[in-house]
């Protein structure tokens, strides 16, 4: 950051008070951070709540507050997919058609917004109020078939629930996700929160739908819970220090069942980048 | 002998506002953290080697070993890098777990950063779930209000800052290396191993990058003791894990059980495959693990039983398939999101999923022909074990192993003939179609 205001050299096409405001703002999302250019991310988020898009102008205000060149930034804004080409509605409703969703009804889903709608996958409705998107598993299986409005769980929809919500949104009624805020915000507003700037509503919403709880619900009914602590009582030897060979708890009276059981640390696919998916710790 | 549940992570869950510090701390939320505090970070180290921990997020490293694999200090910084980035296809418990309670993420990430010798931390969230990180961001700030996180934890001299850092969509992420790049504000590609993060991680330092599950384990590592844990699961296996039922099952849903319950019994708690329909594949961790049929009902779920029965714990994420289910189309659809998601460094895995994903539409599609199932299997040999991270592998896992169990109906596909199945019967909300058939379906079934 150099002491000139940005401002007086920006080649960007922002106001002078919306380049203070995003310069204000990009500001914080450095200072979280070791390295500078760490806060790309978090600032592309930044001004797409500000134009609703990647826009030319967000670029090259990234690339200024990061001393980066355009080139550099665009690489980055195209890479993934939460950053939008073009601008976008004002809610984006996404339909999980990953295998689990799609087999369970998101395909359907799909199709009847689809048509609903008039759009296809990364359209936005002539209105401006909504862009159709397929989406990727977004980790709520066990609430398929899922639909995300800006990034908030619509869980076990129907084609008729679907089509219902996005009616709504075009009226411009609230609209409450499953699992979420109290009502769904604006995609500026989203993107607002994405780049760090909390909007105060952690606290709305449910902790947990049906089946996250469910196994804790059997279990409450069962009576099962975890076994109790097994740390030593006041005084006595810390439970960290291993046990005496032959004991309950040793190792030593384990049959080994694997190879690496004869020769710990032995590599196996469970080594990092070894035979497993991506999310490999 | 423990019960068939154990819910530990799971437990306050169902509290009033589970979500707040507060409710944690009603119940006993970070007596972990007063318990490492009052340790030489060294012993807190060795109780999670002792408790047998291995990483959640898939692969299964043990995690004290991982930390453990960090170079003596040099006076300069070290990092712990939560990976919060949860995309496998299937596997959905970091994010439940999150959004009811972050604190429990927090006192794990506040134990394993002294643990490590790290004064900052970071959380590595996908940018897909906007309410959890809306509550990650207020645990982080209630955490520092009441002298979690900040200067002089607790008293202890312990200095840590922690940053919640939301992605921006892009699977690879999940790929410790790529989530390393992504964080430091590039395209979140994979780097080269070695040097592992432990030696050179974020900005180049000793970096430890973990789960969120296996994060969340060590405070109760650490409050209730290393043998409490190694005494549920398996003999290599320890420990609790959340096993996440989803597809045609009755209820689906999160189950906390010890590593080593099966399949069947985890059916039998959920009120088994949906009524009227039988079980034909499943997936024992996720889309990127071989899949499983109704003769794998009785494998012991802990990494050495699945992997001995050819495929993966993964991150448990049991996704359940009845005789309604294409596995072709299924095998299909997940080729394609490997295609979406390769992020195009390494030739095998860019190029391999895009022919992948041409030769499966077509066998969908009904234009494949007889060789089109060994061109498959070539091609998976051509990329299983080329290319640049596991993301290539992953995305042979679904075709190999359908193919092992369901050639032939792959082969009925073939020539000509099509999809022998209906997609409206697998919908959850209706057994009659929804769409013309020349709609239905958006990777090109017919």
């Amino acid at each position: 950051m150099t002491a000139e205001p940005v401002g007086a050299r920006s080649r960007t096409g922002y106001d002078a008070e919306t380049l203070a405001a995003l310069t204000a703002d990009a500001e914080k999302i450095v200072a979280r951070y070791p390295d500078p250019r760490s806060g790309l991310l978090p600032m592309l988020h930044l001004v797409q709540s500000v134009d609703g898009y990647v826009s030319r102008d967000g670029i090259l205000f990234c690339a200024e507050q990061l001393e980066l060149t355009a080139a550099e930034v665009s690489a980055v804004a195209t890479f993934y997919t939460q950053y939008k080409r073009h601008p976008n509605g004002t809610y984006t409703v996404g339909v999980c058609t990953n295998t689990l969703c799609a087999v369970m009804g998101g395909d359907a889903i799909f199709d009847r917004l689809s048509e609903h709608l008039d759009v296809g996958h990364d359209e936005t409705t002539e209105d401006g109020s909504i862009t159709l998107e397929r989406v990727e598993c977004n980790a709520a299986c066990d609430y398929a078939p899922v639909m995300m409005v800006n990034w908030e769980f619509f869980d076990n929809q129907t084609p008729e629930s679907a089509t219902q919500i996005a009616d709504r949104l075009r009226a411009g009624e609230e609209v409450a996700p499953t699992r979420g805020a109290a009502s769904v915000c604006s995609f500026k507003q989203t993107s607002r929160v994405l780049a760090g700037f909390t909007d105060g509503r952690a606290d709305e919403g449910v902790a947990a739908g049906g089946p996250t709880l469910e196994g804790l619900r059997i279990a409450r009914e069962q009576g099962w819970v975890a076994p109790g602590p097994q740390r030593a009582a006041e005084g006595e030897e810390p439970a960290e220090v291993p046990p005496e060979t032959g004991t309950a708890q040793s190792s030593a009276e384990r049959k080994p069942t694997t190879a690496q059981d004869e020769k710990p640390g032995a590599p196996d696919a469970s080594e990092p980048g070894k035979g497993t998916e991506a999310s490999d710790d | 002998m423990t019960d068939t549940l154990t819910p530990v992570l799971t437990d306050t869950w169902d509290a009033e506002r589970s979500w707040t510090l507060e409710s944690y701390l009603a119940h006993g939320g970070y007596e972990g953290l007063r318990a490492a505090l009052a340790q030489d970070p060294a012993d807190v180290v060795q109780a999670v080697k002792d408790s047998g921990l291995r990483g959640r997020g898939g692969a299964g490293f043990p995690t004290g070993m991982k930390w453990g694999f960090l170079p003596a200090p040099d006076g300069g910084p070290r990092y712990l890098v939560v990976n919060a980035d949860e995309s496998e296809p299937g596997t959905c418990k970091d994010i439940p777990l999150m959004l009811a309670s972050p604190q429990h993420l927090i006192e794990g990430v506040a134990i394993t950063s002294y643990a490590i010798g790290c004064h900052h931390a970071f959380i590595y969230v996908r940018g897909e779930v906007l309410h959890v990180y809306r509550r990650l961001l207020a645990a982080v700030a209630e955490a520092y209000d009441a002298g979690y996180l900040g200067t002089d934890i607790q008293g202890s001299g312990f200095d840590l800052e922690v940053t919640v850092h939301a992605g921006a969509g892009a699977y690879i992420c999940g790929e410790e290396t790529a989530l390393l790049d992504s964080l430091e504000g590039k395209r979140g590609q994979p780097r080269l191993k070695p040097p592992f993060p432990a030696v050179a991680g974020l900005y180049a330092r000793p970096t430890v990058v973990n789960n969120v599950e296996s994060i969340a384990s060590v405070p109760g590592i650490m409050a209730k003791g290393a043998d409490w844990f190694a005494s549920m699961g398996t003999e290599k296996s320890q420990g609790h894990g959340l096993f996440s039922l989803s597809g045609h099952v009755t209820r689906p849903g999160q189950f906390e059980a010890p590593l080593g319950i099966t399949l069947r019994e985890l059916l039998d708690l959920a009120g088994g495959v949906r009524e009227g329909h039988e079980l034909k594949f499943w997936t024992p961790g996720g889309s990127s693990t071989p899949i499983f049929t109704a003769e794998h009902l009785d494998v012991p779920l802990d990494y050495e039983s699945v992997g001995a029965a050819g495929s993966m714990l993964g991150t448990r994420a049991l996704q359940v398939f009845d005789e309604t289910t294409c596995v072709v189309r299924a095998v299909s659809r997940w080729t394609d999101f490997y295609a979406h998601e390769s992020c195009g460094k390494c030739t095998p895995c860019r190029e391999g999923t895009y022919w992948l994903k041409q030769v499966l539409h077509r066998i969908e599609a009904g234009e494949g022909t007889g060789p089109d199932i060994d061109l498959l299997l070539d091609l998976c040999d051509n990329i299983l074990g080329r290319a640049f991270c596991a993301l290539g592998d992953g995305a042979t896992s679904p075709i190999t192993s359908s193919i092992q169990y369901f050639r032939e109906e792959y082969e009925a596909h073939l020539d000509g003939r099509g999809c022998p199945f209906d997609p409206a019967r697998s919908t959850l909300f209706d057994d009659t179609p929804q769409a013309p058939p020349a709609l239905a379906g958006a990777g090109g079934h017919r």
